[in-house]
């Protein structure tokens, strides 16, 4: 079966500056792809191209097969999206909004079933206007469910939102997943990108700098296992001297970086000859949000800049 | 075009607005706003007797001296005969408006014969649109005693008749009669233009063109729904101006199906040129100023308050640029002075220009960026 989503050196470019630098990545149908990148990174141009509301500069774009430019029309009635800042009719309420929607699309779609689905049944007749952030972006949801579509685009669907409307998008989009669609899902929280995606790219400056797996870019990108004890400085320097191995510091902790886990008992037997007053140890992992700050921190250092790591 | 979606998206649209208390103030109170303020001003009755001038033709009859003598005796008019050798009753409305007091009644060579055999018979009525309180004096007058004559006379049969009046130089009798139409024009202008920039320019701003360029509504649907709304609000509109122009103020207009096609076209032309203008602006404070760019020299000078025939030679030129000039023209001729060829040619002059608008608003106007 085909990708639902394929694309291949997509550049977009605004009046010579470059905001997505030949960016390649597929989306097999059925699973979500957690597109990450900071604020300006290239996200949004990103997500806007494959909905078919920008223009590419250049490069092969398809989404259902469709190129979502010169195919928008046939493309739209098949897919969902709630764009970032997702606004709607100020006076108009979410269950005349559904309805609104099954009139434009030809849908079927029980509007009762949608307003359960994104827990917004008791505000279906407040007005937009009154409702809070959250409910709004359920309502964004729930129409972008309307037409009932086969790829779903949720450009930050969480941003700025209490963890209890987060926790209720979170639960649409696997039920979602359940029913196999395919979803397509921009955010700057690692923990989501986690929790719901299948797949992972992460966007910097308009290029792709890591993609796979959450547990593929940890593997590849992160900095192994950790030894962390509650010590003094000069354990530090007196395991680096003992073992050779790579030992940090900051206040009160020192950081042992290990090839092997079971490296971790050569390290602690050091650290006990070292007579140093430690106290508890710990073992740490990088997650995704430390890859990922790292990697965006250090671009933004310029030590990588110019490189495109894979 | 899909019926479905342009209703679906009307159902939106009516129901943003009649949850919108300033919207709704601005399409329907206004327009009855300004039909009670300008009928109250132009229907205010002047100081003293108003100077009739009085074509008697039937001048060797006791009883049209009656008449006149009974109309002097109101007090409302000064009857002034008209030298019978001078004026021919065909020339009278012209050489009317070469004095300076044109208010005018012709009594016919016949009055006397028909009345005295009980026949109907007209008195005509003469009177400036410009000095519409003397006109309606002196119908008032000449009503008044022509009823008396009526009921003494005649035995209470309404022999001595008193058509509408007619007017010096046109058919135009009273201010207020030409102002419907003006007004009516005035709110088919004003409405649309106003809301269509609003809305166009901040719907771009919100993002919600882009929203719904996620659904199989096009910009064709969109527009026509537009169309629809505005075309309700402006019968709603003409209604109240109607009907408190001719209940209270007693204009005299002729309210046919005539003015159905400008009730339609106008709204068409101005919401299409309305969400043109709000298109082609950057921001919605530039279409704020496009929009009144446009909207104002039209509200003033395409008839609305004063009849165009009235300006300085430039100005006309400049009127007959102006849409709103053929709207209004148009309805002019239907409900005034009942030429229905010219009426067609001014409505042909706005379908084609409305044409156009649409096109462009729809061509131009992109819901996606580059």
């Amino acid at each position: 079966m085909a990708d639902a989503i394929e694309v291949r050196g997509l550049v977009k470019q605004y009046d010579g500056l470059t905001a997505v630098d030949h960016v390649d990545f597929s989306v097999p149908p059925g699973t979500v792809f957690a597109f990450l990148g900071p604020n300006g990174a290239g996200k949004t141009t990103t997500v806007e191209i494959l909905e078919g509301l920008r223009k590419r500069t250049s490069g092969e774009v398809r989404v259902l097969g469709l190129d979502p430019w010169s195919d928008g029309a046939e493309l739209h009635r098949r897919i969902g999206v709630i764009p970032q800042d997702f606004r709607f009719f100020e006076k108009i309420t979410p269950r005349e909004g559904i309805e609104y929607y099954r009139a434009l699309f030809d849908s079927r779609a029980d509007p009762d079933a949608l307003l359960r689905l994104v827990e917004l049944e008791d505000k279906q007749h407040a007005r937009y206007d009154q409702l809070s952030g959250g409910q709004k972006q359920k309502l964004g949801l729930a129409l972008s469910l309307t037409n009932e579509p086969e790829v779903h685009f949720l450009d930050e669907p969480t941003t700025g939102l209490d963890p209890t409307a987060r926790r209720a998008i979170w639960n649409v989009i696997r039920t979602l997943k359940q029913q196999g669609r395919t979803v397509f899902l921009t955010t700057h929280y690692l923990e989501e990108a986690e929790l719901l995606s299948d797949r992972v790219a992460i966007i910097h400056h308009g290029k792709i700098i890591a993609a796979g797996t959450a547990a593929e870019i940890i593997a590849a990108h992160g900095r192994g296992t950790r030894l962390r004890f509650e010590a003094p400085p000069a354990l530090a320097e007196y395991l680096s001297r003992s073992l050779g191995v790579a030992a940090r510091s900051s206040p009160g902790l020192v950081e042992v970086d290990l090839e092997h886990p079971r490296d971790a008992v050569r390290v602690l037997t050091a650290a006990e000859e070292s007579g140093l007053p430690w106290t508890t140890f710990s073992t740490a992992q990088d997650t995704l949000e430390d890859v990922f700050v790292r990697m965006v921190g250090t671009m933004d250092d310029g030590a990588l800049k110019g490189e495109v790591p894979t | 075009m899909r019926p479905r979606r342009i209703g679906a998206d009307l159902r939106i649209v009516a129901r943003g607005y009649y949850r919108n208390p300033a919207a709704l103030f601005f399409s329907l109170i206004f327009p009855l706003i300004l039909i009670s303020l300008f009928g109250l001003i132009f229907s205010a009755s002047g100081s003293g007797p108003v100077t009739l001038e009085v074509l008697n033709e039937d001048s060797h009859s006791a009883l049209a001296a009656q008449f006149l003598s009974a109309l002097n005796n109101t007090t409302i008019v000064k009857v002034q005969v008209v030298p019978t050798a001078s004026v021919t009753p065909s020339g009278f409305s012209a050489w009317l408006g070469q004095q300076g007091d044109p208010v005018g009644l012709v009594i016919p060579s016949d009055f006397t014969t028909n009345v005295t055999a009980d026949r109907p018979v007209n008195l005509t009525v003469f009177a400036n649109p410009q000095d519409a309180a003397a006109g309606g004096e002196a119908l008032f007058a000449v009503s008044g005693v022509a009823n008396a004559f009526n009921l003494a006379e005649a035995h209470g049969t309404p022999v001595i008749q008193v058509p509408p009046s007619k007017g010096v130089g046109s058919e135009i009798y009273s201010y207020i009669d030409y102002l419907i139409p003006g007004l009516i024009g005035f709110s088919i202008l004003t409405s649309p233009m106003f809301a269509m920039v609003e809305t166009t320019s901040s719907y771009r701003k919100e993002g919600l063109f882009r929203q719904l360029t996620l659904t199989p509504l096009t910009r064709g649907e969109w527009l026509a729904s537009r169309i629809l709304w505005y075309v309700v609000l402006t019968f709603g509109a003409a209604a109240i101006m109607l009907g408190i122009g001719v209940g209270v103020f007693g204009a005299h207009v002729s309210v046919g199906l005539g003015i159905l096609p400008f009730l339609l076209v106008g709204p068409f032309f101005f919401v299409s040129l309305g969400m043109l203008a709000g298109s082609v602006a950057p921001t919605p404070e530039s279409a704020a100023v496009i929009g009144n760019i446009i909207t104002f020299p039209m509200m003033f000078l395409s008839g609305t308050f004063f009849p165009v025939s009235e300006f300085p030679s430039g100005l006309q030129t400049f009127a007959h640029v102006l849409p709103l000039y053929y709207v209004i023209d148009g309805m002019n001729q239907v409900m005034l002075f009942h030429n229905l060829a010219r009426a067609s040619t001014d409505l042909l002059v706005v379908v084609v220009a409305g044409v156009v608008v649409f096109l462009l608003a729809i061509r131009l106007f992109r819901w996606r960026d580059d």
